[in-house]
């Protein structure tokens, strides 16, 4: 079984460009990602595109698949109307290399300032313990694939463009991830509230929405790590003990 | 002069995968000036997809496991071809370079009393391989990708080198490309240390990404290193068959360890027709007797029975499900059925296997909580690769390093599941203390020649200037439907030699592929470049292939079944004559006594 479908795809870069219509044979099972390969081999050679792992796992082919953000690789062909015209363009809110690729470089930049794990103490007989319940809330943060489509639909990022300001929900999640961390003995409060902008966040929850591994960003990651900023810098109580306790805000 | 970059380096790491990060993050924190390059974005490698684990004998799951039960099983998994000393390494090291990961941050699923939970594979005898979920390799990579992050070395992404140059007998840099613009580096490094993985994309079924083009066994051979093992390919039994745009994408042998069982159209457990007779007496010899062992070690008991027959090595289980296909006993599309949903909860493959059951139901409509999985053997690892020197690493060209999956040794004929992970780090930490010791030691130059960059470049940019040359895509196809044909999962002599003629067409064609758009980031032109090395490895592969007539592990000849005692006495080397590939057999040291008694002692 297989279709003729009617493919846009962006074509071109920082000097200008615009969708280009290609006629493509899909056959039972394909996804967005096998049709743009279709065209790379038999129409358009140079046609770029990212990609690797093909089966969800690497978080490379993100693109925006009709206007949704998408991995093409998990996008199935045949969840479209027969006959529709299928677009697809890069994520939009990172500047354009070429055709569907952008320059993620931004992400990779933000997660250097983010200070590493930093154990605590191993126990007396030389192990770390940390039990599965522990181990759950904190698993869900690192199945992360880095495709940065949370950071492609965030409206801080996209619409407002405050990348100096605001380090978007991939790394509030890569945060959650260090801070809820059994054995992590570092303080990164100061900088999730200063650096990090988590104030900038106003949980529409977009970024949920789009996360191909189903990871509760909002709820689970940049909801409680607001709490934490709360309890630290704005309740009263506690900004009064510190006063007498002598210590300055961490 | 063409137009580049230059940047200098003490240690270039290519490949950021395990090995390539864990190589560079030794090779920083010796004080090295590094730098590491890549043909993805960071933490995109291959490693990423790795999903059941990484063994290493800590015995958390079983106390009666120890680095000696862990070096038998992989020397009989690899039919005794392995170096034994990189087998004996790899068995001690590895629980230390597991806690090392934890305590850089990796969190693994946990026993009841809160350690480092392992689990059952093929071949191991006990539960083994230190996992999260079915999602290992993500964790690994995220965390070393991290560690390096903070180190200080330089990162070049999308940066994909072409070649490697020499100064006499030893390594002084690499030229490379980076995608977002199309401009060329030289690295004028005093090491290198390959890392960059095998070569499944020479295969049409294969659970490889577009990276695995064979590139650092190539770039290793051209610049006059000698390969091993070339001719052990190993076959994943178990990839997905349907839809066919998905075909060998990979299903992760944890299936198998948590239970899943192999059964034939006619529902028959078909693996019990086929235990080889060395691991009769490790085998379970009754349906009742296999599900007692799986109840057994899922509910965390010590195993007193023997283990299913689903857990052989990936070998002997891969033939298997191609006989049983070729006897007209398969499925509908050609492979054969993997069933968990009988043998465990809903509750429990979603939480033990979450990613195959997203990649099932999102890519095939199949819930494998009710239905079983529909499988077949895909191309998934190369055992052989670059040889190298099994304490540092080196390779037999001075100055070029390599570690992981591109370095050969650990595996022999037959890589176990698991050890693949666990090899990323023990000798990716090995080959940066390599590097850096060779380097500190030896006080190379970095003198690269003019010419010879020129002349790379020069080769590099020639397909544009092909205007009705040949497509790289439709020679790619035809490449690897040719392997997939004539070197595939069974092989013979006849094959063989129709391969290496067609290979020698192929190259005659490669020399006139033709180019279109720009260099800023292009695809085609990428082909193009990773077409030699496609090239050269596949010819490696099938001389090898030619040249070992018995079968064994992951190379088997349908013209000379079984094993031959005179091959075990030997490995096959590929070495670069003049610029012409050659096959030499390397008689092999025998085992010292103690290691030989830790084999016998079964």
């Amino acid at each position: 079984m297989s279709n003729n479908v009617h493919m846009r795809v962006f074509r071109g870069d920082q000097t200008g460009g615009g969708f280009k219509d290609y006629q493509v044979q899909a056959d039972e099972g394909m996804v967005v990602l096998d049709v743009i390969h279709r065209i790379q081999a038999e129409q358009a050679p140079d046609l770029s595109c990212r990609w690797n792992c093909k089966a969800g796992k690497c978080g490379s082919c993100s693109a925006e698949v009709n206007g949704k953000p998408k991995l093409m690789c998990m996008t199935r062909m045949d969840t479209f109307t027969p006959g529709q015209t299928i677009t697809v363009e890069p994520i939009k809110t990172f500047p354009l290399i070429k055709d569907l690729v952008t320059d993620v470089s931004w992400n990779f930049q933000v997660n250097k300032k983010i200070p590493p794990f930093k154990p605590r103490p191993k126990n007396p007989d030389g192990t770390w313990r940390m039990m599965q319940y522990e181990a759950d809330r904190v698993q869900e943060f690192r199945k992360c694939i880095e495709c940065f489509l949370c950071q492609d639909v965030c409206h801080v990022l996209r619409n407002h463009g405050k990348h100096e300001d605001f380090f978007g929900p991939r790394f509030m999640v890569r945060l959650a991830s260090l801070e809820m961390h059994p054995l992590d003995a570092a303080d990164r409060l100061k900088l999730i509230k200063e650096i990090g902008g988590i104030g900038f966040c106003n949980i529409t929850k977009c970024c949920t929405e789009v996360c191909p591994e189903d990871i509760h960003i909002t709820d689970n990651a940049i909801i409680p790590l607001k709490e934490r900023v709360a309890d630290r810098f704005y309740d009263p109580l506690t900004r009064l003990f510190r006063i007498f306790a002598g210590g300055g805000q961490k | 002069m063409a137009n580049y970059k230059i940047h200098e380096t003490d240690v270039l790491v290519i490949g950021a995968g395990g090995a390539g990060l864990r190589a560079a993050i030794e090779s920083a924190a010796l004080g090295m000036k590094t730098a590491m390059v890549m043909k993805s974005l960071l933490g995109k490698a291959h490693t990423v997809m790795a999903e059941g684990g990484a063994a290493a004998a800590m015995a958390n799951a079983d106390p009666r496991d120890s680095w000696k039960v862990h070096f038998r099983d992989t020397m009989k998994g690899g039919k005794m071809l392995n170096n034994y000393r990189m087998a004996e390494l790899h068995a001690k090291e590895a629980p230390d370079r597991i806690n090392e990961l934890e305590e850089w941050g990796a969190v693994f699923d946990r026993t009841p009393d809160g350690l480092i939970m392992q689990r059952n594979f093929g071949g191991h005898t006990y539960p083994r391989l230190a996992h999260v979920g079915d999602r290992t390799g993500l964790e690994m990579i995220r965390v070393l990708q991290d560690k390096a992050v903070h180190m200080p070395m330089d990162i070049f992404m999308e940066c994909t080198v072409t070649h490697l140059f020499k100064n006499g007998d030893a390594i002084v840099g690499a030229l490379a490309y980076t995608r977002d613009t199309g401009e060329f580096h030289l690295f004028q490094a005093k090491s290198v240390v390959l890392a960059t993985g095998g070569g499944g994309k020479a295969f049409t079924v294969t659970s490889n990404s577009w990276e695995y083009t064979g590139d650092g066994q190539s770039l290793a051979w051209q610049a006059g290193a000698d390969l091993l093992d070339m001719e052990f390919v190993q076959f994943h039994p178990t990839g997905m068959v349907w839809p066919l745009s998905i075909r060998g994408a990979l299903v992760t042998e944890g299936v198998r360890g948590e239970g899943g069982i192999l059964t034939n159209n006619k529902g028959e457990r078909f693996m019990f027709n086929y235990i080889p007779d060395a691991f009769k007496n490790d085998v379970a010899a009754t349906d009742t007797e296999a599900n007692q062992w799986v109840r057994e070690v899922i509910t965390g008991k010590q195993a007193t029975v023997r283990r299913p027959p689903e857990l052989l090595t990936r070998d002997v289980v891969a033939r298997a499900i191609v006989n049983e296909v070729r006897e007209g006993r398969g499925s509908s599309h050609g492979g054969v059925f993997l069933d968990i949903a009988t043998q465990r909860t809903a509750d429990e493959i979603k939480r033990k296997l979450p990613s195959m059951y997203h990649q099932f139901i999102k890519l095939a409509n199949v819930d494998i909580t009710k239905e079983p999985m529909e499988i077949g053997p895909t191309a998934h690892y190369m055992m052989g690769g670059v040889l190298v020197h099994p304490e540092t690493q080196m390779s037999t060209v001075k100055g070029l390093f390599a570690a992981g999956e591109v370095g050969a040794g650990l595996h022999g004929a037959n890589r176990l599941g698991g050890n693949s992970l666990s090899d990323l780090v023990v000798f990716g930490k090995r080959a940066g203390a390599g590097a850096a010791d060779y380097v500190k030691q030896t006080k190379p130059s970095a003198k690269v020649s003019e010419h010879d960059v020129d002349a790379a470049i020069a080769e590099n940019l020639s397909t544009f200037d092909h205007k009705s040359g040949e497509n790289p895509y439709a020679l790619h196809k035809e490449l690897q439907e040719m392997m997939n044909t004539y070197v595939g999962i069974m092989r013979k002599e006849e094959d063989l030699k129709k391969a290496l003629v067609e290979l020698d067409a192929f190259e005659k064609r490669s020399a006139n592929l033709s180019v279109v758009g720009t260099r800023v980031y292009n695809p085609g032109w990428h082909l193009a470049m990773d077409l030699r090395n496609m090239l050269i490895t596949s010819r490696a592969i099938t001389m090898a292939a030619l040249e070992r007539k018995e079968s064994r592990g992951g190379h088997a000849r349908s013209d000379y079944q079984g094993y031959d005692p005179n091959y075990a006495k030997v490995n096959l080397a590929i070495k670069n004559a003049n610029r012409q590939m050659v096959v030499e057999q390397i008689p092999r040291s025998p085992l010292p006594d103690e290691l030989k008694n830790l084999v016998e002692e079964a």
